[in-house]
Parts: C-alpha cells; structure tokens; sequence
C-alpha cells in the first residue's frame, strides 16, 4: 500500500533520514521503534507531506505522492495523528471532528461517522461542546485518532500515540488500535513503547540515527538479542 | 447630549472595529501585523470617493469599488510581498513585516502622487439628513455606518463559527501544520484571508469618508495606528477583542471630546494600551500560545 524508497531528508544541511526504505503493506500494522532522535517523526512527517525529502520515492496505492503538501495527501486517504496530537485547542470537541472530515464530499455519510465515532469515545461525546484545550492528554489523544478517522483514511500515521500517558490509558489505546485495524485501516504506528507496539504489529522496521539498522516480522525480532538489549531491557 | 455622544461614539466604535478586525484576522494567520493594511484603507477611502463625488454613482457602488479595488490589492500584496518570504529558510519571521512597511510606504507615496496631500470631499447625498428623537438627533449617515458596521462583525462572527471555510480559517489561524494535516489548502487559506481583511478596510474608508466628509492621504497612517492599538488593548488575533476594543476606543474618545479636552482625544488610545497591558498583559480577549496550555 505504501512505499518508501531510499528516502533521504534533511534540516538545512544536516540529515535526518538516510536511505530509508520501507514498505506497508494493506491491512497490516508496521511498527516503527528507535530511540529519540532516530528520525522516527520526519519519517512520519515525510510520508504525510509536512516535510519535502531531498531525494528518495515516496509511493501509496501505486503512485507517487513524494513532495505532495500535506492537504494533498489526505485527500488521497493517509492521514498523519502527529506527535504531541496537535489538538485545536480553541475549537471545541465537535469542530475539531468536523475539521477532520474537512476533505470530505459526502457530509451525509461524515455525520454518520461523527455518531459512530461519539459511540466508540463516549469521552469525546460528553465533552462535544467543550474547547480542545480542556481536555486531558488521554483524552486528546482519543481525540487526536478520532479526528484522523473522520477522514475515513486507508492508512493510519499513529506518531507515539501513548507518550506521557497513563499506563492504563496507553493499554485503551493500544486496544483502539487494534480495532481499528480490524476495522480495515492499515496503521503506520512509530512507538517508544516497544514491547507493546511489537506486539500489535506484523512487521517492525529499528531506527537508528536516521537509518534502518533492523528489520523482520515482530514476532521474530522480539527474539533478537540486540532488541532484548537495546529496546526492552532485558540482558 | 450624552445619547447624542453615546450614538456618536458608537458610530466611531464601529468604524474602528471594522479596521482593527482586519489587523487582527492577517495577525490570526500569519503571526505578523500587516502594516500596509492602514494604506489599503486609505485606498478604499479614495476608490469611495472618486466613485460617489467624482462619478456621481450612488453609495452601494461606492462600497462594491472600495471592496473591489481592496480585495485586489490585498491578494497583490499576499502574492507579492507576503509569499516570497514564507517558509523560506532563513528568512526571518519579521522579514515579512518588514515587506508590509515597504508596501505601506510605496502606497502612501502613491496616494500622494494620485490625489495630493490636500483634504478630498467625500460627498454623500443625505449628509444633512437627520431626524430628531426627543432630544436627540441622529443622522442618517450614522445610522448606516452603524447598520453596516454592525452587518459586517454579525457576519463576520457568523461565518467563523459557522461555515466550514470559517472554521478552516480559525484552524489555519491556530496551527499551520495541523490545519495542513486535515487537508486545509494553507496557502489558499492565508491568501483568502488577507483578501477579506484588507476587503473589511475597503469598507471602513468608505464609512471614514461618509463620517468625516473628508479624506486625505494621511487617514491610513492615524487609523492605522488605532486599528493596531485597539488590537493590542483587545488581544492580538482576537476577533471579539478587535470588536469591542474598537467600541471601547470609539466612546472613550468621544466622551475626552465632549467632557474633557479635544487635545487629548489621540492619546486615549495609547494610555488605554499601557493601562491595559500592565492588567492584563495578552488584553481584553488575550489567548494564551495554544503550546502553553497543554
């Protein structure tokens, strides 16, 4: 579904991504783990537009999207929930789902998903009315996907949907994911909490300092020493 | 007296208003004050003018030219002087500032060329028309300047808060990126809103010229100062600030007049701005950054 070929991207002159490659195939949850600063969000960030690459493909559903701006590129059914969830904290709860079926022709069907999506967070639905800004970072964050899934996308780009939550509000999101890629949105997922994100995912690709140094099914690597080491703490 | 000053005022109010929103609206977007927005006032206070004294058209025609001639030279400026710089690297967020006191510069040096520092009539057919209320008197001007001023924030307020281009707007305006991300063209966005705003100070000339009867090529610079007063006293990027800082500035400049001494009417707007900053820092409507409440 998404390809990602020898992308390399740069901040002025110093790189960020170099020669990253990846594929996400329909229907699967891919992972993305590495350490801060591993160039985890501008691979997010390159793939959803916000950022041009220097050189490199970037391909969804068979064409090209590299270098598209972002508004672009959700048209065409990926839609990036960045780190740190970006909520508008000055419109309400209700505006900010509307803003998220922003590209959207069918207002009859988007309102349906607007109920639907209430349903799935009765959070969001008690607090409709209330401005983005007031909501805890749990709830932010559920507002955060469920705004992304107002655009009805093919492909999910979840960037540390769990960072600085509660762990009883992480396990909640990870249950969300889960269900929403039964639902059959393929999800992108870049994570710090690695065990987890293993778990949910078919496929996981390491960041190291902008490149690719690992990569295999997730159920494989969860084997590997070096992950065991580096990523989940055990010798 | 006092209803009279209080109508007098409010009619001033309103005209402020209308200027300061469109200060407001661009400092909503891009994080800048356009400083050549003054200027552009100044040439919908001129398109009016040549419309209804020169030509002789009626006043409707006056607002449509005035809307025309500012809404084209908002979206020259936005392609011209604001674009170039955006999103350049190393290009400074006050370069494009400094681009708009280069355009504002160019224009009133224009006016001057055009139509002369000397006052230019501003002719409305029914200045004298005015009814008699008890002891009040209102004119007919006023009363439309009020109607329309009233029009404009109603409909302003409206669309923002309800249409789907007006909420893309408030998004664009409270994060780029994000507003990018749910497929807001941004670029399209910002140049509609320059548009909009310097198509507000059209109309705000052409109610200037119908207050005053008079204009010249100076009206940008001194209600360009107030618009930006009043948007600093009412919160910067607030529209509702805008709105009642240009209300609040109008009475009070009024009432210095008629109560006290009309030396000091000019500095009302400015003893306004300290008083209020040492209050309430962000003023009237203040938001704070969007980060800083997380």
């Amino acid at each position: 579904m998404l390809e990602v070929r020898g992308v390399e991207t740069y901040y002025g002159n110093i790189p960020a991504l170099r020669e990253i490659s990846i594929d996400v195939p329909g229907g699967n949850v891919i992972a993305i783990i590495g350490a801060n600063g591993a160039g985890k969000t501008t691979l997010m960030k390159t793939i959803a537009g916000v950022l041009r690459p220097r050189s490199g493909t970037v391909s969804f559903l068979g064409e090209e999207i590299t270098g598209l701006p972002s508004h672009k590129i959700v048209r065409r059914g990926v839609a990036l929930v960045p780190e740190g969830r970006a909520i508008l904290s000055r419109m309400t709860v209700r505006e900010n789902l509307e803003m998220g079926a922003f590209t959207r022709r069918d207002a009859k069907k988007a309102l349906l998903d607007m109920d639907r999506v209430m349903e799935r967070f009765p959070v969001l639905k008690e607090r409709a009315g209330q401005l983005g800004g007031s909501l805890s970072g749990g709830e932010q964050q559920m507002l955060a996907i469920a705004r992304a899934l107002m655009s009805a996308p093919k492909l999910l780009l979840l960037d540390e949907p769990t960072l600085g939550l509660a762990p009883l509000v992480v396990a909640d999101i990870f249950a969300i994911i889960r269900e929403i890629n039964a639902a059959g949105t393929t999800i992108l997922l870049v994570e710090q909490n690695v065990k987890q994100a293993m778990k949910v995912s078919s496929y996981t690709y390491v960041l190291e300092t902008g490149k690719i140094a690992l990569s295999g099914p997730s159920n494989e690597l969860l084997q590997e020493p070096r992950i065991k080491a580096s990523y989940l703490g055990q010798a | 007296m006092f209803l009279d000053q209080l109508i007098n005022g409010i009619t001033l109010g309103g005209i402020y208003a209308i200027v300061a929103l469109g200060y407001t609206l661009v400092f909503g977007v891009l994080d800048i004050i356009n400083m050549a927005h003054g200027e552009i006032f100044m040439f919908g206070a001129f398109a009016g003018m040549l419309i209804v004294s020169k030509a002789g058209a009626p006043l409707p025609v006056a607002f449509l030219g005035a809307i025309a001639v500012t809404a084209a030279m908002g979206l020259l400026l936005e392609r011209f002087a604001l674009r170039p710089l955006r999103g350049r690297p190393g290009a400074s967020h006050l370069a494009s500032l400094i681009s708009t006191i280069g355009v504002s510069i160019l224009l009133e040096n224009v006016a001057h060329k055009l139509f002369g520092a000397g006052n230019h009539l501003f002719e409305t057919p029914f200045a004298e028309i005015s009814f008699t209320v008890g002891p009040v008197t209102i004119y007919l001007v006023q009363l439309l300047i009020l109607l329309i001023s009233l029009l404009l924030m109603a409909g302003l307020a409206l669309w923002l808060s309800r249409t789907r281009a007006g909420k893309a707007l408030r998004a664009t305006a409270e994060n780029l990126e994000t507003a990018g991300l749910l497929g807001v063209d941004t670029n399209r966005m910002i140049t509609a809103t320059v548009v909009i705003a310097s198509a507000m100070g059209g109309v705000a000339g052409v109610l200037v010229g119908m207050a005053f009867n008079y204009i010249n090529n100076q009206i940008g610079l001194s209600m360009g100062l107030k618009g930006l007063a009043i948007i600093i006293f009412g919160g910067m990027g607030s529209v509702y600030g805008a709105m009642a800082g240009g209300l609040i500035l109008g009475l009070s400049e009024t009432f210095v007049v008629a109560y006290g001494s009309s030396g000091y009417r000019d500095a009302i707007a400015f003893v306004a701005i300290i008083v209020i900053l040492l209050v309430k820092p962000r003023g009237l409507f203040g938001q704070a950054p969007a980060e800083a409440r997380r």
